[in-house]
């Protein structure tokens, strides 16, 4: 079985290179000359079945944090892998290269379909089971939308965007409104938060708002056009659009209806004494980041670039993205891919000409509540915290990214 | 005349079937797909231990019989024969304070889950549920109830011949009960903190 996919080994094994880069010294045009015989790819019947993409084509996902353990260890544990955002384009990240959080490393379950069920229990009129043929016959919705865990975070020792930004990704997920399966068990007065629970070992379990299941979260079954991969929770996982990773609850087997918090597994991780850290440990900032250039990518002259990059924000949809190409002296607005979705990544995207001098690019956006993407510095003078290093952002990071471009050309992160 | 009567009655008969599908629309399934549970069923499933415990099954565990099931079941492996924390590559979380003294601030001792948790029933909760690595599920209520008794006890929280139940584990007063702060109200549509611009 192993030797049925030579090629993907091949790249595999032949390291990270960057796809996607500039080809400069492009191929003379030969005329009078017949072109040359194109090659040809022999498919198999796996390719035929479901597609590969080009051995050219080398992007990769990562241990996070980088130098982290392996996935899978020796046991076939698996742990936190980053998405590799600077080979992204668009606003979806592939299926295949969607990052991958654990609770902790974790064994990734195998579970049947046609045995999966969906409870949903605790303050409600009627108990409910849902199969997942249950599930695809109510009416579902698809749309965008990222998830990003709470350890996404920048800092001086991380070079790539995949290190500082690559715990977040964005498909396009189908499923049921999980406010249509609450109001199918009829929610009772007095109910406030709602546990959700997954199938996997470790069961994590969550607590949340009823408010925030009632309004926009959906029991997911597609992926990107397919049903959801194992990795990402299939057959069934919880998107809470907006809110920390963990929320987000993978091989979903259990809904129940509460009236408090109810400190299970993964609440005592948000265990908080501080007011505000507490508050911001659930809805995501307001975030961009530049992925193209990005940390080690290299420039290969002055010259015509498009910068390009991916803003998010837990409070609804991206309004605003500005670009600086000086530093920060000066601002311009970025132009927005089509029509921004609410908790979804949005593609934005800058022209710029390069005069070959040392310079720093930097991203900040603004979502449709208002909130602006800050600078670790402002974070720090809001919660009147000396700005030095060592300030950590309360809740998940959402400062500004900093890619420095040194006069060869070569990109760094701005804030080592 | 006659008509008009039968028209009169048939509107009336028609407007009691909609009042009537109506307010019965409010109570019942909208789709009736899905199958209901039974009592059994959900009991099997439910292992989400909220702070009152109501949830907590049969069974009883005290402080010694706990120290021999963190032996038997392997639980030093990874956090250390005290509970003081594991070494590579077993790391486990320490579960055991360091400072003595039942006054210790649960924010200021190390990040102790048996100790800084707000209840007992999350210690019942996550040994449950989470442990031990690999073998989840695998612990009798009785063992957890133990190991549950044990940790409390070698955190001291309550003495060493309190035996932990159904009954017991939710009085237990942990010394972070009012310490913490809770997850404030959430709305859609509105920044994640009032008055914070970012």
């Amino acid at each position: 079985m192993g030797s049925k996919r030579p090629d993907r080994r091949r790249f595999l094994k032949g390291g990270a290179a960057l796809a996607g880069g500039l080809t400069l010294g492009a191929v003379e045009p030969a005329f009078g000359q017949t072109p040359a015989p194109a090659k040809f790819i022999k498919g198999d019947e796996e390719m035929i079945a479901y597609g590969e993409r080009s051995r050219f084509v080398t992007s990769a996902r990562i241990a996070h944090p980088p130098g982290g353990r392996e996935s899978p260890d020796a046991f076939g544990l698996v742990f936190h892998v980053a998405a590799p955002l600077q080979d992204s384009v668009g606003m979806i990240t592939p299926s295949s290269l969607h990052f991958v959080g654990t609770t902790r490393g974790s064994f990734i379950p195998d579970i049947d379909p046609q045995e999966h069920r969906l409870m949903i229990h605790g303050m409600v009129d009627r108990p409910l089971t849902f199969t997942m043929e249950d599930l695809k016959r109510l009416p579902s919705v698809t749309r965008p939308h990222f998830i990003e865990c709470a350890g996404n975070s920048s800092n001086p020792n991380r070079k790539t965007v995949q290190e500082t930004h690559g715990m977040t990704s964005c498909a396009e997920w189908t499923g049921v409104l999980l406010s249509v399966l609450l109001k199918e068990a009829g929610v009772k007065g007095g109910a406030s938060w709602v546990v959700a629970e997954g199938t996997e070992n470790v069961k994590g379990a969550s607590s949340f708002p009823l408010a925030k299941a009632m309004d926009d979260c959906v029991v997911a079954y597609g992926m990107n056009g397919e049903a959801v991969r194992p990795q990402n929770g299939f057959p069934l996982r919880l998107l809470v659009p907006g809110f920390e990773g963990i929320f987000n609850t993978k091989y979903l087997r259990r809904i129940k209806v509460v009236d408090r918090y109810y400190m299970n597994y993964n609440d005592y991780g948000h265990l908080r004494r501080d007011p505000v850290r507490a508050a911001l440990g659930y809805q995501i900032g307001p975030k961009s980041v530049i992925t193209f250039p990005s940390g080690e990518q290299q420039l290969p002259g002055r010259g015509f670039y498009e910068v390009s990059g991916l803003a998010w924000s837990g409070g609804g949809t991206i309004s605003r993205v500005e670009v600086s190409t000086d530093a920060g002296r000066n601002w311009m607005d970025a132009e927005i891919q089509g029509t921004a979705h609410r908790m979804a990544h949005t593609r934005f995207r800058l022209h710029w000409n390069w005069d070959g001098q040392e310079t720093e690019l930097l991203s900040r956006c603004t979502d449709e509540v208002g909130q602006v993407q800050p600078s670790r510095a402002q974070v720090a003078e809001h919660w009147n915290e000396p700005p030095d290093p060592s300030y950590r952002v309360p809740g998940l990071n959402n400062a500004i990214q900093p890619w420095r471009v040194a006069s060869d050309g070569s990109v760094h992160n701005g804030d080592a | 005349m006659g008509a008009f009567t039968m028209g009169m009655l048939r509107l009336l008969v028609l407007a009691l079937v909609m009042f009537l599908g109506g307010s019965a629309l409010a109570q019942s399934p909208t789709y009736g797909v899905g199958r209901t549970p039974t009592a059994e069923e959900i009991r099997a499933w439910d292992i989400s231990i909220g702070p009152t415990g109501e949830e907590l099954p049969q069974g009883r565990g005290t402080a010694e019989e706990g120290a021999q099931v963190y032996l038997r079941q392997g639980c030093a492996g990874c956090h250390g024969r005290e509970g003081e924390g594991g070494r590579a590559p077993r790391r486990g979380p320490r579960l055991v304070k360091v400072e003595p003294g039942p006054d210790v601030d649960p924010w200021a001792a190390a990040r102790i889950l048996p100790y800084r948790s707000p209840y007992a029933t999350t210690v019942w909760d996550y040994i449950n549920r989470g442990m031990p690595l690999n073998r989840e599920g695998t612990l009798t209520a009785d063992q957890v109830y133990a190991l549950t008794a044990f940790l409390l006890y070698k955190n001291e929280v309550i003495a060493e011949d309190l035996v932990l139940d159904a009954q017991s584990l939710p009085k237990v007063e942990m010394p972070n009960r009012d310490g913490w702060e809770p997850l404030p109200e959430w709305k859609p549509g509105t920044p994640r903190l009032p008055g914070y611009p970012y």
